[in-house]
């Protein structure tokens, strides 16, 4: 298997150092860090050069911060996932690089091989849901119009079907996506899918609670 | 000390002579007296008992009298003339009580007087003040039509108009939050208005309207002129203004978050240097630290313990203040606590408590979710687990203070767990139950 290559976007050097040393912690991950970045321009540039797999990307740093390097990047560069990786930001930050097209949220105390995982999974195109920002998402789509059938739900954007809200729910509760599957006696596959549906209506939705939820709240 | 003439002598053989006026004012038995400490209330005008501007109400507190007479002289004195003046002083010179210390003792300074008929209307006054207002108006305007030059008849009503206007603007004066709240902003713009109508209604009656519209024009016009030929400065002036005003937010800002910094995170940061040695001591210190950090950061606005939310927040806090543990948690949804919500969060509490300490492992999650028809709340550790069937009859916690606790209220906790997979305590209180 190749190695998956990873660029690092933080403001602080600790935390790349620190992010680098895990991620290079565990051969079997098969991690390469291929660069850093420090500020926007310099992420911009960085990952347009090395054209990495993964960026993880700090949400909060001067001039932009990690949104301002999404809506950069994101036409120049459409085969590059992002995954956004925070210490406790206000959630309207987050929902903002959510929505500017990162395909998770992870929080800076997340573990060594946990990180690894989530990287990998972006990698594959899975959606990373932290516990908090399921949470959010539950919060923010607050039981709406319990009318809708199920099969229009999957495809409305503003609404949760039941099943989505169940896995929800469940990573809210810490549970893994194997875990979940187990749970409810659906596949893997299955699970990533109803993770990815709900990172989409949470991406495109119009929903103008969303905003509002994000300024009342914070997700860390 | 020379001893008083007309004072029982065990009261004037008191030791200190300051008190000898209030010992003075006990014995006499004086029926005004409220409070034997404060020989006279102070000289002040309160919004509670005012029908105008308080004046009255002050005068008949200080004096001790019923703000009846009080009221009734001053009527009396408007149609010599002298009394509108002496209320108009008064108005300006006696301080609002916002504006001074009172002493509480002080009491409301109505004496027991018979005349209740005439209390009774006060009362009725009082709830409608526009209507005094009115009626002192109508007593000024006729002292004004006896000794003022308006002679006519035809101007009395109008100046009545206007001196209701004038009133009801001039009664919000003494009310601190002036523009803040909503219904003072209307009973100044109604107000206002009364007193334009009244205005223009005087000049009309004295053929005045021609005049005054054409001088007014020409004031209008003049003052424009000055205020064009002048504006670059008030604008600058008003810049400036602005300017020192964001400066100095900036400033007050800065020392507030600099004192804060210094009350917290310089003082862990101590600490943690004092506690270098101890891992377990470093990671307690830090995780609280940065907890309090991020409410002060991001405080959500209802982050107190009278909500579900807030309370959990704190039990959350205290877990991971006394044990070597992070609490994940997630709350979705917000309620205020209430007898069942309590219960819920006690038994939350203890279920945390026992993942804490037996479970082994740093991290424990917690999911709560509050929902229309009752709260759900999951406690989940992926520690060494046990057999929920095996629980000894004296591990109280779980049996009392879980499962117990919640049948009690109506709910009901299930414990998921097996050795080596982790333990699960759900708790479900339905708000029917609550």
């Amino acid at each position: 298997m190749s190695q998956l290559r990873v660029f690092l976007v933080d403001d602080h050097a600790m935390i790349r150092s620190g992010v680098r040393a895990e991620l290079g912690s565990d051969p079997q991950a098969g991690l390469a860090v291929v660069g850093e970045a420090g500020t926007v321009e310099d992420a911009v540039r960085g990952i347009l050069e090395t054209m990495p797999d993964v960026v993880l990307l700090d949400v909060h740093m001067p001039s932009g911060g990690g949104r301002a390097v999404l809506d950069q990047v994101r036409g120049q560069a459409p085969g590059v996932r992002f995954l956004a990786l925070s210490v406790s930001d206000a959630a309207e930050d987050v929902i903002g690089v959510i929505r500017g097209g990162a395909r998770g949220y992870v929080t800076k105390t997340i573990s060594g091989a946990d990180l690894c995982d989530a990287v990998s999974r972006v990698a594959a195109g899975d959606a990373i849901f932290s516990p908090r920002l399921a949470g959010f998402v539950l919060d923010a789509f607050a039981a709406g119009p319990v009318a809708v059938p199920e099969d229009v739900a999957e495809k409305a954007l503003d609404v949760l079907s039941a099943r989505e809200r169940e896995v929800m729910r469940l990573l809210a509760r810490g549970y893994t996506y194997r875990e979940i599957g187990q749970q409810l006696f659906i596949s893997i596959k299955t699970v990533e899918t109803h993770a990815s549906n709900v990172l989409r209506k949470l991406q495109v939705s119009n929903r103008n609670e969303l905003t509002r939820w994000a300024v009342d709240r914070r997700i860390v | 000390m020379g001893k008083h003439p007309e004072c029982p002598p065990n009261l004037c053989a008191s030791p200190s002579g300051g008190h000898l006026m209030a010992a003075w004012a006990r014995a006499c038995d004086d029926p005004w007296v409220i409070s034997p400490a404060q020989v006279r209330p102070p000289l002040v005008r309160t919004s509670d008992e005012r029908l105008v501007a308080g004046v009255c109400a002050a005068v008949a507190r200080h004096l001790r009298l019923d703000p009846v007479i009080v009221r009734g002289a001053f009527v009396a004195l408007a149609f010599v003339g002298v009394g509108v003046l002496a209320y108009a002083l008064l108005w300006v010179f006696l301080p609002h009580a916002d504006s001074v210390p009172i002493d509480s003792t002080v009491g409301d300074g109505r004496g027991p007087t018979a005349m209740a008929t005439s209390r009774l209307s006060l009362e009725a006054l009082r709830d409608k003040p526009s209507l005094a207002i009115l009626l002192i108006g109508v007593g000024g305007a006729a002292l004004l039509t006896q000794v003022g030059p308006f002679g006519e008849i035809q101007v009395l009503w109008p100046l009545i108009i206007v001196g209701f206007g004038l009133a009801l603007i001039w009664r919000q004066v003494d009310d601190r939050d002036l523009l803040s709240r909503r219904s003072l902003r209307w009973r100044l713009a109604a107000g206002a208005a009364v007193t334009v109508v009244g205005l223009v209604t005087v000049l009309a009656t004295l053929n005045l309207l021609e005049v005054t519209w054409q001088s007014f024009a020409a004031t209008l016009l003049i003052l424009g002129g000055v205020g064009l030929a002048t504006a670059p400065w008030w604008r600058r002036l008003v810049a400036e203004r602005a300017s020192e005003r964001r400066a100095r937010i900036r400033v007050e800002e800065r020392a507030e978050v600099a004192a804060h910094l210094h009350d917290s995170v310089l003082q862990t940061l101590a600490l943690i240097q004092r506690h270098a040695d101890s891992p377990r001591e470093v990671n307690r210190l830090a995780r609280g630290q940065e907890r309090e950090l991020r409410s002060w950061l991001y405080g959500r606005p209802g982050e107190d313990t009278a909500t579900f939310g807030g309370a959990l927040e704190r039990a959350v806090a205290d877990i991971e203040a006394s044990y070597d543990v992070r609490v994940q948690s997630v709350i979705v949804g917000d309620a205020p606590v209430e007898d069942g919500l309590s219960a819920v969060l006690q038994a939350t509490h203890e279920a945390m408590r026992n993942a804490a300490r037996h479970a082994g492992v740093q991290d424990v999650s917690l999911y709560a979710e509050v929902e229309d028809d009752g709260v759900t709340v999951f406690v989940r550790d992926r520690g060494v687990g046990f057999d929920p069937d095996s629980i000894a009859d004296d591990r109280r916690g779980v049996r009392y203070s879980i499962v117990q606790r919640m049948a009690r209220h109506g709910g009901s906790a299930r414990i998921t767990s097996a050795p080596g997979t982790g333990t699960e305590v759900e708790l479900r209180l339905s708000q029917a139950a609550s």
